[in-house]
């Protein structure tokens, strides 16, 4: 019999953990946040219950500021798959407005995110949230367990998770009590490409290079989505031929120029690139340990 | 040394040939200053995983905590949590992932110190090969024992030692050997497959990637073309099939299928397999894997299961070759390495997770704790946290599982605070205990009620009573079947399996009869007591004898169950033609013919057994027993 290769490794790993929530949880939710490594998590809970259906909803924290062609993308998948799909958005953000470029990008996360995020899981009640995350993104990411524990107030403690040992995964969570579950937590992002390109997994255009309107602040490229995107004094947008490597708001979400316009392609670039994935993101850059300040708030 | 293209390669073979990489999970073991870190962080610098921007902030936080002087400390690459960052040492596992164009690696970084045993044994328990730090200047140290034992107790057979910091001993070759030496000597016991040692500078790369210079007279590999070469078949795949059911999928009437991850060997379609816990058997009739249909499916695959026939399997039983089943049993001893900083308290109940199955558990007796740095066995009454210690652990219903050394995946358990959902131990079994060894819990009796909440039912005895041929035993027949199929545990006693052993020495006269009777209620009672719904199917025909069984129950536990069918119905049914050899005088003493059957006056349940099928006669007694659970 011809051995498994890592790929294969690490599909059955991620199915092993999509279903012992289902078996173990009262009430989980899947977070889908409509990038390559929700469209992967999603790929691999449908085979984890195939030929049944997804034994949970899926749900989609909007901050009103994704990509537009993410909101298409996200509804023309749920309806192709005929998905249970749960949007939510913090009803005070909306009303107060609350935007990354009136307000600045850490309040706007931490409203339309963070805390949308607590209300939804607190509204629905769910104990159990998949996520997409990954554990080499980040170096605090790498510690991260796949079954990450959060208290009553959704608050990590990094020493209250518990230690994780063969595939055998404590899922017990006491009322009010919630698990973040990660089935990527192996995986690195190029394994997330090949899988893709194997898998032949749709996926929201713009992590394929085309010609867009994009300014340059700050360092980064931001692309010009809407007419909310105030413009400085002498900024003109520019046709330039780019792609994003994560996607997430689009006035937070630096792209890349590249040419690489399929799934070979990028993988072939990633292989050749020397600059990792979060470059692009401009939260975990504030400062030293910023990503695990705001993990401990609740931050995904 | 990522992969890059060559120039020769077409873009699609070239992907083909990434996708086909396997993957090495190995472990990292080293105490403070043996330099793990560093050597991580080269395995990720020179396999070129590190980013620019994840370089450069390494080199920003260098100039704030680094202790490479104006050189980019490389273990800063690798240390996690910024608490630790500031403290300098490592405080958790990590897990770092890196690849080379021949294979895909996960690396698991735990800390060495004392403290984080716990560490080591999460980093271990998944590992293919673990790698052995020591510092060249000190040689083999208390903490290198430690780990090595650690390593070796979760199962891992491939030890690569590295003996760094070379450059700190001036390459001397004396050194080196003097450390390969006294480590394979005290290893030995330790049962290793294989151990390779290799003299090393992190630091400065040497025997890291390529071949040092300074160190000619090593004629061994460097480390990475070492971890890139090893046969790491794994043997999982030439043990006996294993897979316990995580779930049962049943989207709809016409598709039922068992979920879970073969733990070990293989699984054809049309194999037998069997379920480890009733030991009924089957055949595969399908196999689903992530893609679609299997014809086969190996250790480490997640499947779904369809068998030919309707058997009652869930979560936590394990399908398992039939003729290599698993241990089934509530009893056995282990090796627990306690991980909470909650003493391990021999009295209190935990709850343990086998690969699916729960159960609430008792160490029933701490043999021994055993010094992790001198091997000893030492006398204990507890566990501290990062302890090991020997136990025999008892359990409140029985699972499958196996021994660690012939089972990774069903032999490994984890015990978890019944209040506060910590995970406090994980325990490899070493081997099941029969009820014979003479183990008791320590903290109550068991007595009759302490069974019956063990089997989740209320233990009764169904008493039969009714003429030859009235359906007693078709009824009772169907009636077990019913209370099998909710569950229940039951035991049927009836003319079949007693006359022909218990009272083959008994004949039909009246004095026999009522012997009979008496042994039979006699092991009813033992079986009510043992916490069983009994059912005993027996013409019982005198007043006198059935008080007699109902006065040796408790006042609930003997229900009467009256199968009241005239005797034209039942001789005219004659299924064993007793009545007609009765008749014809070839039968003495034949109830209904020639001697009495005396009616009930108080059967709890009395069933009409001319006017209704058995199957719902059946239903009139699960109904009953359901009500009298309070279900």
């Amino acid at each position: 019999m011809k051995p498994l290769n890592h790929l294969d490794r690490l599909e059955s790993e991620s199915i092993h953990i999509i279903r012992e929530v289902a078996a173990t949880l009262r009430n989980p939710v899947m977070l889908y946040s409509i990038g390559k490594d929700s469209a992967v998590l999603l790929h691999l809970a449908l085979k984890a219950f195939a030929p049944g259906r997804l034994p949970f909803p899926l749900m989609h924290v909007d901050t009103t500021w994704k990509f537009r062609e993410m909101i298409a993308f996200r509804d023309a998948t749920a309806e192709k798959l005929g998905l249970d799909l749960i949007v939510h958005i913090n009803p005070e953000g909306l009303e107060r407005g609350i935007g990354p470029f009136t307000h600045g990008s850490k309040l706007h996360t931490d409203v339309m995110k963070t805390e949308a995020l607590k209300q939804a899981l607190d509204k629905y009640r769910f104990d159990a949230a998949f996520g997409g995350a990954r554990r080499d993104e980040e170096k605090s990411r790498a510690k991260e367990r796949v079954f990450s524990f959060r208290s009553r107030t959704h608050r990590w403690d990094p020493k209250a998770q518990r230690p994780e040992l063969w595939s055998l995964y404590n899922t017990r969570v006491g009322p009010g009590e919630s698990v973040r579950v990660f089935p990527l937590s192996n995986w690195t992002e190029l394994d997330v490409w090949q899988y893709i390109l194997r898998e032949k997994i749709d996926l929201v255009p713009l992590y394929f290079a085309a010609k867009r309107p994009v300014v340059e602040r700050d360092g980064m490229l931001i692309l010009v989505d809407d007419d909310r995107m105030p413009l400085n004094n002498g900024e003109k947008p520019q046709q330039l031929l780019v792609r994003f490597r994560t996607l997430g708001c689009y006035p937070l979400t630096g792209a890349i120029e590249s040419s690489a316009a399929n799934v070979e392609q990028i993988i072939v670039e990633l292989l050749q690139s020397r600059a990792s994935e979060r470059q692009g993101r401009a939260i975990d850059r504030d400062q030293i340990g910023s990503m695990e300040k705001k993990k401990q708030e609740g931050y995904f | 040394m990522t992969a890059q293209p060559p120039a020769n390669l077409s873009i699609q073979t070239f992907l083909a040939q990434q996708e086909e990489k396997d993957q090495l999970r190995f472990i990292t073991c080293g105490s403070v200053d043996d330099g793990k870190s560093t050597l991580l962080g080269r395995l990720l610098y020179d396999s070129k995983t590190v980013f620019e921007d994840q370089f450069s902030a390494a080199e920003a936080e260098s100039r704030a905590y680094g202790t490479q002087g104006e050189n980019v400390d490389l273990a800063l690459l690798v240390d996690g949590l910024q608490a630790e960052r500031e403290q300098g040492i490592t405080i958790d596992v990590a897990y770092r992932y890196f690849e080379t164009p021949r294979r895909k690696f996960i690396a698991a970084d735990t800390p060495g110190h004392e403290q984080y045993t716990r560490n080591m044994a999460t980093g271990a328990s998944t590992a293919d090969l673990a790698i052995i730090l020591i510092d060249a200047r000190k040689g083999v140290l208390t903490q290198t024992r430690r780990h090595s034992f650690i390593v070796s107790k979760l199962g891992i057979r491939r030890v690569v030692l590295a003996v760094n910091k070379m450059d700190l001993v001036e390459y001397h070759q004396s050194v080196f050997n003097e450390i390969d030496e006294a480590y394979r000597e005290f290893a030995e016991r330790l049962g290793f497959e294989s151990i390779h040692a290799i003299p090393m500078s992190a630091l400065n790369g040497e025997n890291v990637f390529a071949r040092g210079e300074r160190m000619p007279w090593y004629g061994g590999p460097a480390l990475m073309p070492l971890l890139e070469e090893i046969d790491i078949r794994r043997e999982e795949t030439d043990k006996p099939f294993r897979m316990p059911v995580q779930w049962v999928n049943r989207p709809n009437l016409d598709f039922r299928g068992f979920c879970g991850t073969i733990g070990s060997g293989n699984v054809t379609v049309g194999q037998e397999i069997a379920s480890a816990l009733s030991g009924r058997k089957s055949r595969v009739k399908r196999i689903l894997g992530p893609s679609g249909d299997l014809k086969t499916a190996q250790a480490g695959q997640s499947v779904t299961i369809v068998l030919a026939d309707e058997i009652d399997i869930s979560r936590g039983d394990v399908l398992a070759a039939p003729d290599a089943l698993p241990e089934v049993a509530d009893q056995f001893a282990a090796h627990i390495i306690w991980m909470d900083s909650e003493q391990l308290i021999p009295e209190r109940k935990y709850w343990i997770r086998f690969a699916a199955a729960e159960a609430t558990a008792q160490i029933t007796d701490l043999v021994h704790a055993i010094d992790v740095n001198t091997y000893d066995e030492l006398a204990a009454k507890t566990l501290h946290l990062n302890e090991i210690g020997y136990c025999k652990v008892a359990l409140d219903h029985a699972v499958a599982f196996d021994s660690y050394a012939d089972n990774r995946n069903t032999g490994s358990f984890v015990l978890i605070d019944r209040f506060t959902n910590r995970t406090i131990g994980a325990g490899v079994v070493a081997f099941a205990l029969r009820r014979a060894s003479n183990i008791k819990w320590h903290a109550m009796k068991i007595d009759k009620a302490v069974r019956a909440r063990a089997n989740r039912q209320k233990p009764c005895v169904l008493w039969f009573t009714g003429l030859s041929g009235s359906g007693k035993s078709t009824v009772a027949d169907r009636l077990e079947q019913k209370l099998h199929d909710l569950g229940r545990r039951t035991y049927l006693l009836d003319g079949d399996n007693v006359r022909h052993g218990l009272n083959k020495d008994l004949g039909f006269t009246d004095t026999d009869r009522v012997e009979n009777i008496r042994r039979v209620a006699e092991v009813a009672r033992l079986m009510v007591d043992a916490g069983l719904i009994v059912i005993s199917s027996f013409i019982s025909p005198f007043r006198s004898e059935r008080r007699m069984a109902r006065e040796m129950m408790d006042a609930d536990e003997f229900i009467e169950v009256f199968v009241d069918t005239p005797i034209e119905i039942c001789e005219a049914r004659d299924p064993k033609g007793l009545y007609r050899k009765a008749r014809e005088g070839k039968l003495k003493n034949f109830t209904g013919i020639d001697s009495e059957y005396e009616r009930p006056e108080i059967a709890e349940i009395v069933l009409k057994g001319a006017e209704a099928d058995p199957e719902a006669l059946a239903d009139q007694i699960v109904a009953y027993l359901d009500r009298r659970a309070g279900r």
